[in-house]
């Protein structure tokens, strides 16, 4: 071997930026192509750090922008090897040419997703606009709502990825600053126990065996392209989930941490209930327990796995609900949220009596306080009593100015 | 360093093992898949090869088929210079870790990529691949236009000539800027080689390639592509178009090392004028209008001070 191991303590203290650079040392990635931008720059400054001390054996390949970085990540994928990078935001929107492309191209790419907003105005603060930006482009995303499932959930993006029933790239997205930023005590997983659990980098159609020549990247028109498209949809469909499954519950047995599709808070006898992701989960988790205590029957539903998204699992989350508020934190722009439309379309078809309304916060990293959350579970709570939506379908939470409200 | 492979004459060399397929779309009398031959012939190194968007991708990897023997990627239209860079970092890092399949194999990283694709919208790419010292080769094809898209001008695209987002008219004498010098902003980033290479002088073209490929670090080519839709001429004179072009100095063979040693590799026996280079080509006909003829002595008095300017480079050693 010629790199170290790290000997971590059973807990760190970390913020998420630190805890994925551990992670991704700890997988032993074979090539990382990579460009800073806040608030993702800590993940590339301490992997750049563990290969300068001598902890990584990898090349690490400083490029000239986020374009350059995905593309010479599908170049270092296709070439067969292990490969990962991080990026947010602006560099995220820079990217998405070659997101569609690394998809399409069925390379196992992961990508540290630290949200933030999107320009104009410019901002460097958290909220869900590259995520959402991303839903489209045939990668799986995960979602982490601290700095511990940051770290976790990297582990379960490689396995998945790389799994060849599977060969398609997954984002891990967590709250820029908000997660990236905030400390926390992080359960670690020993370098080994790490490694094993993601395992050994099997290649596949792998550009370097020379004596097997590969073609990566054709041109398929109106004779090929859909066959290319539907199978990559009906591998995300068919094949993603079982394999997510299987990862989660080997993640259990491995450190106790269980995870779920949709991760669900307080739910049992729940009568109303948010769906949000991110930082806000845990929020809307303390504000749901302190109305608990008060007597109302409210719960938490977060999304884990935004793509594929969990269908079956949300519907199976929310029908026998009376009030479902949707929180979506990017601006949708002439239509209902992401969120919002997602859960609109796997209800319809229930017998759900189910009122559900949409919420846009915290864009440009607005906080979402308590204080919003607790007259939210209110108002939802008047539309559980009165068998519909009392309000307008879509409100904005904690903008200054006039209440805004449509549809 | 990869064993230099000996070629002896132009029948050897155009009867070697082919790694890149007679079966494509090119059009007849395009140079492109003369050049790439060429290259591809000029070593018996394994090669990773990337192109980027353009005639070279569209033609030879339409899905079932492929006319590559050798692995060969495209990702996008600005990125095919990051794409064989991504790869040999791979090739490097599987290397340090002894997980290479065939580690003692010599394999070369050779991307290739249109004016349009180098010159303009990948020019970035390029420039941060030269920069990092990557150990790869990259070649434009330049056929001076944006032939795949049915020829748009591009920063390749020279003076005076038509292309259809700069077309001559009433008032226009079509392409107003004169083309920009890749290969002296290349060589500016001090890699270890750069040049000039043209199809029809194949010699000089196997060896400027053999030197590329045993190098270490990174290696820019700008090949002059004849492209007879675009420049509009027969399919059967795309030698001849190219001997006008070496023969004229319109288009100079020579080579940079490390980014400041400047050869010259050819020097016409008979120089020819550059009206002839233009005469040739659909592209510069309205030049010879009475009101644009001025331009054709333009052309030949930038040709010889570049010509000149690059003797001057040359015997100054610095």
């Amino acid at each position: 071997m010629a790199f170290d191991k790290l000997e971590l303590r059973d807990i760190e203290v970390w913020d998420g930026n630190l805890a994925v650079a551990q992670a991704m040392r700890q997988v032993q990635i074979d090539v990382v192509a990579a460009y800073p931008i806040t608030p993702s720059t800590p993940i590339v400054e301490g992997y750049a750090k563990f290969l300068a001390d001598g902890y990584i054996e990898g090349e690490f390949v400083m490029v000239e922008s986020e374009h350059a970085a995905m593309s010479g990540c599908i170049g270092a994928s296709a070439a067969g090897g292990r490969v990962a990078t991080a990026t947010s935001s602006q560099g995220f929107a820079l990217m998405v040419e070659t997101l569609y492309q690394a998809s399409g191209m069925r390379l196992p790419i992961v990508l540290n997703v630290v949200n933030r907003a999107l320009a104009a105005p410019l901002n460097v603060n958290g909220d869900h606009s590259d995520m959402y930006l991303g839903r489209d482009s045939g990668w799986i995303q995960f979602d982490a709502y601290n700095a511990q499932e940051a770290y976790d959930l990297n582990f379960i993006a490689f396995k998945v990825a790389e799994d060849h029933s599977v060969r398609l790239p997954a984002m891990v997205h967590q709250d820029g600053f908000l997660t990236s930023h905030t400390a926390q005590g992080v359960k670690t997983i020993t370098d080994d126990a790490a490694y094993n659990f993601v395992g050994e980098f099997k290649p596949m159609n792998d550009m370097l065996d020379l004596d097997h020549p590969v073609t990566h990247g054709v041109q398929a028109e109106e004779d090929w392209h859909f066959e290319h498209k539907a199978r990559q949809h009906r591998d995300l469909m068919l094949n993603v989930v079982p394999r997510i499954h299987e990862a989660f519950d080997a993640f259990e047995k491995l450190t106790g941490r269980k995870y779920n599709m949709v991760e669900q808070y307080n739910m049992d006898d729940a009568e109303v209930a948010v769906v949000c992701m991110g930082s806000s989960v845990e929020t809307a988790c303390e504000v749901a327990q302190e109305l608990r205590d008060q007597g109302m029957k409210v719960g938490v539903v977060g999304i884990r796995v935004i793509r594929p998204f969990p269908f079956k699992e949300v519907i199976d989350a929310l029908k026998d609900l009376k009030a479902i508020g949707a929180l979506d934190r990017s601006s949708p722009n002439g239509a209902p949220g992401m969120l919002f439309n997602e859960i609109a379309g796997a209800l319809f078809n229930t017998d759900t009596k189910a009122a559900l309304s949409g919420y846009v916060y915290g864009l440009g990293g607005r906080d979402l306080t308590k204080e919003h959350l607790r007259d939210l579970f209110k108002e939802l709570k008047v539309n559980a009593d009165a068998g519909k939506v009392t309000t307008q379908l879509q409100q904005f939470i904690g903008v200054r100015g006039p209440k805004l409200a449509f549809l | 360093m990869g064993e230099v492979k000996k070629i002896k004459n132009l029948k050897e060399f155009s009867t070697s093992a082919d790694r890149f397929e007679g079966a494509n779309l090119l059009c007849p009398g395009c140079a492109h898949s003369i050049i790439v031959r060429e290259v591809l012939n000029a070593t018996n190194d394994d090669l990773i090869l990337a192109s980027s968007t353009g005639c070279l991708e569209v033609c030879t990897a339409v899905y079932p088929y492929t006319s590559w023997d050798a692995s060969w990627i495209h990702i996008g239209f600005e990125n095919g210079s990051t794409a064989v860079a991504g790869a040999e970092a791979m090739y490097q890092a599987l290397k340090k870790k002894g997980r290479l399949k065939q580690p003692d194999r010599s394999t070369k990283f050779v991307a290739f990529g249109g004016d349009g694709a180098s010159y303009d919208i990948g020019f970035q790419w390029i420039s941060g691949c030269m920069e990092r010292g990557h150990d790869m080769m990259y070649i434009v094809l330049d056929n001076e236009v944006y032939a795949n898209t049915g020829g748009q001008r591009s920063s390749a695209t020279p003076i005076g000539a038509s292309a259809t987002t700069s077309p001559a008219g009433r008032k226009s004498y079509g392409e107003k800027k004169n083309k920009k010098d890749m290969v002296a902003i290349m060589a500016a980033h001090n890699i270890p080689y750069s040049a000039q290479v043209a199809p029809n002088k194949w010699k000089d073209m196997v060896k400027k390639i053999q030197h590329g490929l045993n190098v270490e670090g990174p290696v820019f080519i700008n090949a002059m592509s004849p492209c007879t839709t675009e420049w509009k001429f027969d399919p059967k004179d795309t030698m001849m178009i190219s001997d006008l072009a070496t023969d004229s100095l319109v288009f100079p063979l020579y080579e940079i090392i490390d980014g400041h040693e400047l050869n010259i590799t050819y020097r016409p026996k008979h120089k020819v004028p550059v009206e002839e280079y233009l005469a040739a080509q659909g592209r510069f006909k309205h030049l010879f209008k009475a009101e644009y003829k001025h331009m054709i002595k333009e052309w030949q008095d930038r040709v010889d001070a570049t010509w000149e300017s690059l003797q001057r480079r040359e015997e100054a050693r610095v």
